[in-house]
Parts: structure tokens; sequence; C-alpha cells
């Protein structure tokens, strides 16, 4: 109860908004992630890219503070694990009971309530912060609905608008366009971008090594362990794309690209990355 | 019509009607509003299972002179919390975990009291409820029971929705998510030892899951779906009574029965989600 009372601690400001130190985790012996080291700038969209099992989810789910590593330290603007709630974390497939009796503007609201805090009701003010961050990724006319009877695009952006709400200055989107529908996966991207300007730090886990590429300011190429992270012209190259994708890379007789066919989702195409 | 007004009256000249009255109103007021998590979180094996477990306490409390009250708080409040720590690490699965011990502290509740004289008249009173055997002091206690948990559900409102609805969400916002789901298996305890002297600890799981059920055939709203069960759940508690009064049926069964009639009727003819809705909308 001590937690709920007690305000969470101010961010020092000069910290990276992300600092992970060595952090490992292991499943049944086999390492899920190992020594993971290093420290996320502001303001910049990260795509987070390497192949099935390379570990992105979990990664996701220590930063959020769900998962506890085995060895390592999250720092988030300074601070150690339970001492901040400005991140969101947005799952690829929220297990949630999806006919609950709740309504969209009710959802995005649960960003806010630790700003509300214990034993207060959400005022005028919260509930403009809701219609606001509603409106921003374009569902503002569904707040009334019941949150089931929303297509999944709609619902991703509900979660997005949850995240606005919450105020969140560090946001974990997991495969968000997976599925989606054009608008949706066009206001998704707006919203992020607007974010960026506010000096949000990002970070998206992707398959779509064409679209980090094209879409993101850095890279970070995992594979259980981290290979490379940095702009994509520094990421991209040969040998880091052999050493995360292994068997999956083709060397095009061209000899100035490669071919990544990743077999993890349904839908998944063969990639093209040229030097 | 004074005959009428005089029929409904009439059960009100005995002074055992009246606290019998109060006391299923406050039961079919605080189960249902509680029970509403129950349903929508799938709690519902655990609360049946902790009325049962509930058993040993209320005699323990018997044999030593104790409020029956008082007893049943201890051991259901204290089986809350074990149960919340045996389902969090262990090799068992939960509802067997829960099974093992709801059997067994049933039966040792049933053993102590089979070992007493007057067995059979107790037992039954435990088992389906002893309403118009409420004294003023039972009342009171139901009162003031009641009163704690209807306040501890508004107070914590928001963070119940959240841990129910988003766990994950719940964890990011570093919300205590273990001390707030014990806080609702206490509440449980509770509330289940408010229910006993009503309706028996055999029939308390009717009284969480029946009007919280039929309220989520009508509304996808939280707020309203509490209400509107606790209506449901009062009017039954009053029906039953007269019921009971009338045609001289035990008041615990027959508050569940009505409650029971108004699901069975909601379920057909609830607009939207009901059984004859789904009909004709098929037919067309």
């Amino acid at each position: 109860m001590a937690q709920l009372l007690t305000r969470p601690p101010s961010h020092d400001v000069s910290a990276p908004p992300i600092q992970v130190e060595g952090v490992s985790l292991r499943y049944n012996g086999v390492f899920a992630l190992r020594d993971i080291t290093f420290s996320l700038p502001t303001g910049q969209l990260v795509a987070v890219v390497g192949p099935n099992g390379a570990g992105k989810t979990t990664l996701f789910r220590i930063i959020a503070g769900i998962l506890r590593p085995d060895a390592g330290l999250v720092h988030v603007y300074g601070h150690g694990p339970g001492g901040h709630v400005c991140i969101a974390y947005l799952p690829q497939r929220r297990q949630v009971d999806w006919s609950f009796p709740v309504t969209v503007k009710e959802v995005v609201m649960m960003g806010r309530i630790r700003k509300i805090g214990l034993f207060h009701r959400p005022d005028r003010r919260d509930w403009a912060f809701v219609h606001h961050a509603l409106e921003r990724v374009g569902v503002d006319d569904l707040g009334n609905q019941q949150i089931g009877e929303l297509s999944g695009g709609q619902q991703q952006r509900v979660f997005l608008a949850q995240a606005l709400a919450q105020e969140a200055e560090v946001v974990l989107l997991d495969e968000p366009l997976i599925g989606l529908d054009m608008p949706s996966q066009k206001a998704i991207f707006a919203t992020l971008d607007e974010l960026k300007r506010e000096a949000v730090a990002i970070m998206v886990a992707t398959h779509d090594l064409n679209l980090a590429a094209e879409r993101f300011d850095q890279v970070m190429l995992l594979n259980r362990r981290l290979i490379a992270f940095g702009i994509p012209e520094e990421v991209f190259t040969r040998s880091s794309l052999l050493e995360a994708y292994g068997g999956y890379v083709h060397l095009l007789p061209e000899g100035d690209g490669v071919l990544i066919a990743d077999t993890c989702c349904e839908g998944e195409e063969e990639y093209l990355w040229h030097e | 019509m004074s005959e009428i007004l005089n029929w409904l009256a009439q059960p009100f000249s005995y002074a055992f009607m009246i606290r019998g009255f109060w006391a299923s109103l406050i039961v079919g007021v605080v189960c249902p509003v509680l029970g509403t998590y129950v349903v929508l979180r799938g709690m519902a094996f655990m609360g049946d299972a902790l009325a049962h477990i509930i058993l040993p306490g209320v005699v323990l409390a018997f044999l030593l002179g104790w409020p029956l009250a008082a007893g049943a708080l201890l051991v259901g409040v204290l089986a809350a919390l074990a149960i919340g720590a045996v389902s969090k690490r262990s090799e068992i699965k939960q509802d067997a975990a829960i099974g093992v011990v709801f059997a067994g502290a049933f039966a040792l509740g049933v053993a102590l009291i089979s070992m007493q004289r007057s067995y059979a008249v107790d037992l039954a009173h435990i088992l389906f409820g002893d309403l118009l055997g409420v004294s003023d002091s039972d009342l009171w206690l139901m009162a003031g029971l009641g009163t704690l948990v209807l306040l501890t559900v508004f107070a914590l409102y928001k963070e119940f929705l959240v841990i129910s609805f988003d766990p994950v969400l719940a964890t990011t916002l570093r919300l205590p998510v273990s001390l707030l789901q014990n806080i609702l298996l206490v509440l449980l305890a509770v509330v289940i030892v408010i229910s006993i002297q009503a309706v028996g600890v055999a029939l308390v799981l009717a009284m969480l899951v029946t009007p919280a059920s039929t309220a989520y055939l009508f509304t996808r709203r939280l707020p309203s779906m509490m209400l509107l069960s606790a209506g449901i759940g009062s009017l039954s508690a009053a029906l039953g009574l007269y019921l009971s009064f009338y045609i001289n049926v035990a008041s615990g069964p027959a508050i569940v029965l009505v409650e029971t009639a108004i699901f069975i009727l909601a379920f057909v003819l609830a607009p939207h989600r009901g059984a004859l809705w789904e009909l004709i909308r098929s037919r067309q």
C-alpha cells in the first residue's frame, strides 16, 4: 500500500531514458538474453530487430518491469526498478477479456490511475486528457463503445492512446503493425512521430527490416546478445546480419546485398537489404 | 388494497422477521457487488471453496465459546491468503490446490460437528443459513462488515478495475498487484462470513454469482453491473423472505431460488443477449 501512496521519484533529466547494464535472463538454463548493455537516447525512434526467438519480447518485458532479469540492472531516467511509472508497454497480443464491461474511454483512463492517485477520482482535466489522447490516434468517436466492439487496429490505437494518457516518457511497442489495416498503421506511425518530437523515447520490435531501415532513427540488432545498435547504415552490415540471422541469410550472387528469409510469422515475406 | 398492504406488512409484526429482513437486505446488496468481481475474474470456484473452508472455523469458535463470526473470519482470511500464496508458487494447479484444501477443511468441520450432541440441527443451520435466528448483535456485525466491504470496493475501484482487466498494465504502472489481489480475497472471505447466517456455506456461491451474472446479461458497464446486481440481490432477498413466510420454505434456499428464477428469465428474455433474442435474430 505504501507504494500506492508515495509519489514516484522525479526524473534525473541528465540520465538517459533507459540504461540497461549487463542484463541476462535464462529459461531452463538456456540464455534468452545474455549480457545486454545499452543506453537509449531521448526522442528517437528505435527499431529492435532480430530473428524469431531473439529475445525482443523478453527485453521489453524486462524493461517494463514484468520480468525480473537473473543478472544486470535497468535504470529509467537514473532510477532503479519500481521507482518510475513512465513506461508504457504495448504487447503484441494483449491477454485481456475483451468482453469485460469497460468502455474505450475507461480503458484509456486506466493509463492515468497512478497520476490520479489512490482514493481519488478522475476529474475534468483527466477526462480532457483521455479525450485528447483518443483524438490524437483518431478514434475519438469510439469513446463510449465497449472495448470488444472495436477492430484489432482500433484496439491497438486505443492502447496507444492509453500510453498518451499515461504521459509515458518511454513507449515500448511489440510488433504493433502485424495484422493491422492501413489507416491504423498510418495513425500509429503519425502518433509515434509526434511523440518523438515531444522527446519521448520509443522502441518498436519488428520483423520488417525494410521498415526498420526507412522509418527509424536507430536500429538495435538482437539475437539473444546485442549484436549492433546505431543508425541503420551502420547496423545493417553483411557481417552483423549474418551474425544475427545465421542460417536464414542468403548471400546474393551480385555480392552487394543479402536476402533474409525469416520464417517467423504468417504472411512473413523475404526481405531484401542492399548495403 | 388494504388486504395487499396487510399481506405485505404482516410478516413484520414479528421482531425476528424484521431482523431477518434487514440481514437479508445487507447480504442481498453486499454479496452481488463483490460478486461482480467474482464473475468477471472467474473466481466462482474460489468463492465456493472459501465458503466451505470456513466451516471448521465456525465450529471451533462454537466449541470455544467465541462469536461464530470471529472464528469464521479468522479461518476465512487465513485460507484466502494461503490459497493466494500456494497458487502463486506451486507445482500443483490452482483449482486442484483449492480442491484439496476445500474438501479437507470441510471434512474437518463436519467431523468436529458430528462429535457434538445437537449435530443435526446446527449443521443444517451452518450449511443452509438461519435467517430468522439472527440476533441484534449479529445484525450490527453484518452491517459493520458490509459497510467496510462496500467502502473498500468504492475506494479501490480503479485499482481493482485495472488488476482485473489488464494485470500486465497494472504491473507496468507499478501497482502492488498481489497485495490488491489479496485484499480482494480477504473481502471475499468477509462477505462469506456475513452471508453464512443468511444463506449458509452451501448457498453463498449463489449470492455471489447469480445476481452478478444476471446483471451481465443486461449491461457492459461495470458501475451499472454492480448497481443492477445489488438491486436484483436485494429484491430477491425480500421476495424470498415473503415466500419463506407464506409458504413455509427455508429462507436461505427461498432467496436463492428467487435469484435463480430471475436469472433464467433474464437468460431467455434479456434484450440483445437473451436466448429468445438470439433465436429471433437467427430466423431473420
